[in-house]
């Protein structure tokens, strides 16, 4: 199979990232070569097996209900590129 | 007496406790040796030479006045930049995170410090550790102390080139799919992934959640025992590590295994294997016989697809996991005046060209803003894992790639299980060939995903894998052999591996040019 550029510039909006046009070029044909790469898994018969998504078997591991000392709201926002008093800052999120 | 910074964990910690020497000198000795070395060698990103100094000083004053010490008391640690230390910056070798400061101690660090060991430092990485010889990181280049023009491996080559070059006995690197033992393999030290869920991952920044796993690299098998015994062990802040008891490795690691049963995996002395490195292993291979094990050939019929398997997961994980950085909470952000700038530009542009569609699809500032940040702080392998991750997991591809994958995945377990209901262990090479070439694979990404071969099926399995130096090539590279063990059997790794270093001397040689002037 081989991908299109406008399936790679549709993704690249999905992983918000902004690609440039060479690295939509070069993007598109490495991802491709990948793709194409992956594909012998379609030589493989997996009726019926069950998707491993972890390699040990826990499950529903839980914690207790307990009241533990988290961040500071100081700490929490200390590494923010733009922050007030209180809140991360972002831009406006709503049209102008 | 041998300099300091030449003994192993276990040496150095016998002068320490008889008072031959101190904490101070052998941590002076390591940042002595990273002064003059690392400015070649790109082994760290940072350096603590204060606090560590400080450190050992407080170690030293409560080993006099005969305090209780920790199992590491003293001893220099250096740690891969992958993992948080409370106000250190943590860079993960990428841009993105170029002032992040952590606001808390990773569960591992937590642990060393408990253990009174004397943090020295941050190794050099592949960006988020996506990489295979250290050339991702975003801010120096790494050399192999055994040859300057070949990459030391990845992506925690700079925890193994320090522990190559004497800067370190002690290092802390990652293992998603090789991480580990590759670079090991390529310096010439002992590198040891544990089990998934051995070590808990609480303060160690995710590539591939279900994969990852922090492990030891030392000179030695010995040394791999006391640093993997000391951060092992079940953390309740992290919900998929094991709750397993930890065995004391340190105090079995040198009782030799009886009976032991080897299995190779015919699977991997096929294609792309390089000569010189079949030969080291196969003479590593009849080691062991000598040593009374018994070898099998042994099947894992589904090894073939572990690369194809590994790349569909590895980014699907990758994708979700680094969505975080987002230019809001940590991290780079792009200049956002400039930013808004250029949107009302294209925003005009599209107005004068009365493109409505265009007008349509346009990026609102927030979704800009994220777009510009991620694009400026990270490099293209990560910008590619990240890519990949996305469309797997996408809309109609979901099932045929990832879901697929999954599937696989089990397969390739299900072939570890039926070969260790017959051999106590797997043995066989790291990968296909000694250190590349600086440069040698970086316009190839796939050619470069092919080096993982050997070593990413552990990963998928969740199973421990420990890369041991068992010969030199003729052009004097370090080659490495694996060990491969079931799931929390790090104890048998580890004493195979001991065994194996008490046999040979492949583990006591160190690369002879360092230190000559570049």
């Amino acid at each position: 199979m081989s991908l299109s550029r406008d399936e790679v510039q549709k993704v690249s909006l999905l992983a918000r990232l902004l690609l440039s046009e060479e690295e939509l070029e070069s993007m598109t044909a490495q991802l491709g070569r990948v793709l194409d790469y992956v594909q012998q898994l379609e030589e493989l018969d997996t009726e019926g097996v069950e998707p491993m998504a972890h390699a040990i078997d826990l499950s529903n591991v839980l914690a207790e209900d307990a009241i533990e000392p988290s961040l500071s709201r100081e700490a929490a926002l200390a590494n923010a590129p733009k922050r007030d008093d209180e809140c991360f800052r972002v831009p406006a999120v709503l049209g102008d | 007496m041998a300099d300091l910074h030449e003994l192993t964990a276990v040496e150095l910690l016998a002068k320490l406790q008889s008072g031959e020497a101190t904490s101070v000198q052998a941590t002076q000795a390591c940042l002595d040796r990273i002064a003059r070395l690392d400015d070649d060698l790109g082994a760290f990103l940072s350096t603590f030479p204060e606090s560590a100094l400080a450190r050992a000083a407080e170690i030293d004053r409560r080993r006099l006045a005969g305090e209780r010490l920790g199992p590491l008391a003293g001893v220099p640690v250096a740690v891969k930049d992958v993992v948080v230390v409370e106000g250190a910056i943590t860079t993960c070798g990428s841009k993105m995170l170029q002032q992040y400061r952590s606001p808390f101690h990773a569960t591992v660090i937590e642990k060393l410090l408990a253990a009174d060991a004397v943090l020295i430092g941050k190794t050099n990485m592949d960006e988020f550790a996506m990489g295979g010889s250290t050339e991702n990181s975003a801010y120096r280049l790494a050399r192999n102390p055994w040859d300057r023009e070949r990459t030391p491996g990845g992506s925690s080559g700079g925890a193994a080139a320090c522990v190559a070059a004497r800067m370190a006995p002690l290092s802390l690197g990652s293992d998603t799919g090789g991480s580990i033992r590759q670079p090991a393999s390529f310096c010439g030290v002992t590198g040891l992934k544990p089990t998934y869920g051995r070590v808990s991952r609480w303060g160690l920044v995710a590539f591939a959640s279900s994969l990852d796993q922090i492990g030891p690299l030392a000179k030695t098998a010995e040394d791999c025992a006391l640093l993997l015994e000391a951060i092992a062990g079940h953390d309740p802040r992290d919900s998929t590590s094991a709750p397993q008891s930890v065995p004391a490795y340190s105090r079995t690691v040198k009782e030799p295994l009886k009976k032991l049963r080897l299995g190779v995996a015919r699977e991997h002395y096929g294609e792309g294997l390089d000569a010189e490195v079949e030969a080291a292993v196969r003479k590593a291979i009849r080691v062991y016989e000598s040593l009374g094990a018994e070898v099998q050939e042994v099947s894992l019929p589904h090894s073939r697809y572990a690369i194809a398997t590994y790349y569909i997961i590895a980014p699907s994980e990758a994708s979700s996991n680094l969505a975080r950085y987002d230019g809001v909470h940590f991290g780079y952000r792009t200049d956002e005046q400039a930013m808004l700038a250029e949107l009302a530009a294209e925003r005009k542009a599209l107005e004068t060209a009365g493109d409505q569609r265009g007008l349509d699809e346009l990026d609102a500032p927030l979704v800009r803003m994220y777009r510009k940040t991620r694009s400026e702080g990270f490099g293209p392998e990560v910008k590619r894992r990240i890519m990949l991750g996305a469309y797997t997991l996408s809309k109609g591809y979901y099932d045929q790639y990832y879901v697929k994958a999954l599937k696989v995945r089990r397969l390739i377990r299900q072939d570890y299980d039926a070969a260790f209901k017959n051999v106590d262990l797997l043995i066989g090479p790291v990968a296909p060939t000694a250190a590349f070439k600086l440069g040698e694979n970086v316009n190839d990404p796939l050619g470069m995903y092919l080096e993982d071969l050997y070593t990413v099926s552990a990963n998928l399995a969740g199973i421990p894998g420990i890369s041991i130096p068992c010969g030199v090539t003729a052009a004097g590279l370090p080659v490495g052999l694996q060990l491969q063990a079931p799931a929390f059997e790090e104890e048998r790794l580890l004493r195979a591996a001991c065994m194996f270093q008490a046999a040979t001397d492949w583990d006591d040689r160190a690369p002879e040019s360092l230190g000559r002037p570049a």
